[in-house]
């Protein structure tokens, strides 16, 4: 695998370039289709609120999918990721309207690990809340 | 609805191959919005060092969830589906998922147990290639809330 970033540059705390995700009813719509993953709580607000939701919320995949892309988007080649890890801390609550949410993923480098390995430490937030915790990728580096 | 603690360890039968169409990585990735190249264009993909193009790290997981729904509808279980949200997902990678692959997937129960009334399950999904090769490991923790709603998690 061939990743454009070299393990020598970086440094424990280089921060990876910051990214924000907008997610609209349509974004969900869409996502179901393609994953296959067809619960109601991600597309009908009468169903979420049966459950005890607030409101419709993002497939928890879609926002782990978009956390990933701060570090493929780094490395270039997203076949350089060996591990990754989230936990689904609160919802990600996607209102009717034209703005939906954001999800705001920030990301860093926590440990330099032996084979050009590192991980990377991400946090996502969206409308003030963590999103993902205990969100970790580990990368191969050039 | 306490689970049945009986189903820990316990491991499914291989799934039907599920292959991994160009097309459908594609798919994919519009969905999550990512234009990454490595996902749509062969020669970039080739670049990087992968005979075909490649899917994003999460694909993996609409193969497997798939699987660990057979598992979740198992009624001798005793899942509340309806109140199933998603905990932790994580993945190892051997490779990645590429255009072409003739996955399988082999699902086994880690964990079952109940907390503050939610009823928690482990699931772990090893995927092999057609020449049993392993790909990717992923493992899902689903939560099925208590009755009183909690504001964590989701799938």
């Amino acid at each position: 695998m061939t990743a454009t970033v070299a393990y020598d540059e970086v440094e424990v705390g280089t921060e990876l370039p910051a990214q924000s995700f907008p997610v609209t009813r349509a974004t969900l719509v869409q996502y179901a289709g393609a994953s296959g993953d067809f619960n109601p709580i991600h597309w009908n607000e009468k169903f979420a609120r049966s459950v005890g939701l607030p409101d419709v919320i993002a497939h928890g995949m879609f926002t782990m999918a978009s956390a990933a892309r701060v570090v493929t988007d780094w490395v270039g080649d997203p076949g350089a990721v060996v591990d990754y890890g989230v936990r689904f801390t609160k919802p990600v609550v996607v209102p009717n309207d034209d703005e939906g949410a954001l999800i705001e993923v920030t990301a860093k480098v926590a440990v330099k690990l032996d084979d050009n390995l590192v991980r990377v430490d991400l946090v996502a937030m969206s409308a003030g809340q963590k999103v993902l915790g205990m969100s970790r990728a580990v990368v191969r580096l050039a | 609805m306490a689970l049945d603690q009986s189903f820990v360890g316990r491991s499914y039968p291989p799934t039907p191959a599920y292959e991994v169409g160009r097309e459908k990585i594609r798919e994919f990735a519009e969905a999550i919005g990512d234009p990454n190249p490595a996902y749509t264009d062969p020669e970039a993909a080739k670049a990087f060092g992968h005979p075909d193009v490649i899917a994003p790290p999460t694909f993996a997981f609409a193969i497997t969830y798939k699987a660990a729904g057979l598992v979740i509808a198992d009624p001798e279980l005793g899942l509340d589906y309806s109140r199933v949200v998603h905990g932790d997902q994580k993945f190892a990678y051997t490779r990645p998922v590429r255009a072409g692959d003739r996955l399988t997937v082999t699902s086994t129960i880690e964990t079952v147990k109940s907390l503050a009334g939610n009823d928690i399950l482990d699931v772990r999904g090893e995927v092999h290639d057609e020449s049993g090769e392993h790909v990717v490991t992923a493992w899902t923790k689903l939560v099925a809330r208590a009755a009183d709603p909690a504001q964590d998690g989701d799938v």
